[in-house]
């Protein structure tokens, strides 16, 4: 299961929700999801299973599948619950 | 013995590998497993690489353009790019950059701890860029390398306090909480927008009411706005400079249009690769970082990358971007007709920093605030690297430079300060840069320990 993280650099807040998303998940104790981040230029729809980006760039992804929207990057609250939920979908917890 | 100490030291030296050891450091601190050790050490190493290699490929797209530039118009042309500017001096001051960012984010870790500044600089690009701009300035003075590291890495430290403190007050406003900062290099700019948003305009009418065309976000991505932008600049300058000096001394016969838009794609393919090595050398470092902080800073506020703010007012974003990029073509055509350096409008820093600086206009000022604020900021950054060149050194003249406003505030006070008395004159400087920053942290502090008391005998 490949989860990513995509923003318009690809370096910055990417790179903040993928260690954010691996702390849910190492709170959920769920294992063997492979995070990784990407900026919007080289982001495609076979790099993950789930995509995960910010309000501001929802209409920019929308060619890369499933792709979960925060209204906030740093809403931990936020993320915890979207990524329990798409776990939660994929029988991984 | 002295021999295989001096050949340690040699091999330690090189930048990629300093990088990686830097990465183990973090890694075995966080008492990772061995593969992962290994693996994060050999991917950061590489990573290095990569960027020198992305440097290679932006020098042979930016010398053709220097050359047609000077030509065409017998005047230096930069373009403002962080990425191509470091991905160059890490080639030179690949070692000091790495030491100082190293020292750098210990000191925040210090200061962090000490003060009642909590900001802990998460942004790990942006503290290697820093790092490296530190690295050029007090090499090009003069300064050994076990000095520089200290103050420069302290020098570093006081930054990423300081500019995320600058511009809290609006970043609150922003995010409605004080657990999260923002920690870009274009602070300075953003408080100004913010500023600027607060006396002249009008909160009532945000941004965020007006219906904008969403087909302008394609330019959210980089390598695309860059291809375009470039292109433009590239195909501008070959024209005036001509076919037959292009074809006769840059493009080896092929035609002269043909060859600018060639050069344009092949700076945006620099910047590309610069990015995925980035990307690479800080994917071990960042989270150590934050790991150790989090552990030894208990309340550390994350200073975080400039996006973060961009969810709470998207209209803003693309506001600022347009905004802060007229300002940028305006100052374009004031430095063509007052004759000196043209500096082109950068369309990755009129982007990040322009965006953001009409997120921090609008918060405080509205649709208005956010115009003029991003406009303002567009033409500071335009100015900016005029004002920088001199401190670069040699390094001023490789047709690129550092784009942020918190670039310039740094490299402008470091060279007032070396021209007023070299390198003891920055010594002082940056020291009473901190104890300023101390005193002010415990007069804070005292203000607390008066009302704890109070506190406990109301309970």
């Amino acid at each position: 299961m490949k989860f990513a993280a995509v923003c318009g650099s690809g370096l910055g807040s990417s790179f903040m929700i993928e260690m954010n998303i691996n702390s849910v998940l190492s709170e959920l104790e769920v294992n063997g999801v492979e995070v990784s981040h990407y900026d919007m230029g080289s982001a495609s729809p076979d790099l993950a299973d789930v995509f995960f980006v910010g309000g501001d760039l929802a209409n920019s992804a929308r060619h890369l599948g499933e792709v979960v929207v925060l209204n906030s990057i740093i809403d931990m609250d936020e993320l915890r619950e979207k990524v329990k939920s798409v776990c939660t979908e994929k029988g991984l917890i | 013995m002295s021999g295989l100490l001096h050949l340690l030291i040699d091999i330690a030296s090189q930048p990629a590998i300093l990088v990686s050891l830097i990465a183990i450091l973090g890694l075995v601190l966080q008492k990772k497993p061995t593969s992962d050790i290994v693996r994060g050490g050999i991917k950061t190493f590489v990573g290095f690489l990569v960027v020198t290699a992305g440097a290679s490929i932006i020098v042979a797209s930016l010398e053709p353009f220097g050359e047609m530039f000077q030509y065409a118009f017998n005047v230096q042309g930069i373009v403002p790019n962080n990425e191509a500017i470091v991905a160059v001096a890490l080639t030179e001051f690949g070692t000091a950059t790495a030491l100082i960012m190293l020292a750098g984010m210990a000191f925040n870790i210090v200061i962090a701890r000490l003060t009642k500044f909590k900001y802990i600089y998460l942004t790990g690009h942006a503290t290697l860029y820093m790092a490296c701009l530190i690295g050029v300035i007090l090499t090009t003075i003069g300064m050994n390398m076990p000095m520089m590291i200290l103050v420069g890495g302290l020098a570093l430290g006081l930054a990423n306090t300081i500019f995320p403190a600058i511009a809290q007050p609006f970043t609150k406003q922003i995010t409605k909480n004080d657990s999260v900062a923002l920690g870009h290099s274009g602070n300075f700019g953003y408080a100004f927008s913010g500023l600027i948003g607060k006396y002249v305009g009008n909160k009532e009418r945000s941004t965020e009411d007006i219906k904008f065309p969403q087909w302008l976000s394609f330019l959210r991505d980089s390598t695309v706005s860059i291809t375009i932008t470039m292109g433009i600049v590239y195909v501008i300058v070959t024209l005036f400079a001509g076919n037959e000096f292009v074809t006769e001394n840059l493009s080896g016969g092929i035609n002269y249009i043909v060859y600018a838009l060639q050069q344009a794609g092949t700076f945006a393919a620099g910047v590309f690769v610069i990015l995925a090595g980035v990307r690479l050398i800080l994917n071990e470092i960042v989270p150590a970082f934050k790991g150790i902080s989090t552990k030894l800073v208990p309340n550390a506020i994350p200073a975080l990358d400039c996006p973060i703010v961009f969810p709470y007012a998207p209209n803003a974003v693309l506001i600022g971007f347009l905004s802060s990029f007229v300002g940028g073509i305006v100052s374009l055509f004031i430095m063509v007709f007052s004759g000196g350096i043209i500096v082109i409008p950068g369309v990755v820093p009129h982007f990040f920093c322009g965006a953001t600086a009409g997120v921090f206009g609008n918060a405080t000022g509205g649709a208005r605030g956010a115009v003029i604020g991003s406009f303002l900021h567009g033409i500071l950054i335009s100015f900016m690297p005029i004002f920088l060149m001199p401190v670069l050194g040699s390094l001023g003249y490789q047709g690129s430079t550092f784009s942020d406003t918190d670039y310039g505030i740094v490299g402008f006070l470091m060279g007032k300060l070396a021209d007023a008395g070299g390198q003891v004159a920055v010594i002082i400087g940056v020291v009473a840069v901190a104890v300023v920053l101390f005193i002010l942290s415990f007069m804070g502090k005292n203000k607390t320990v008066e009302t704890a008391p109070k506190n406990k005998v109301a309970t």
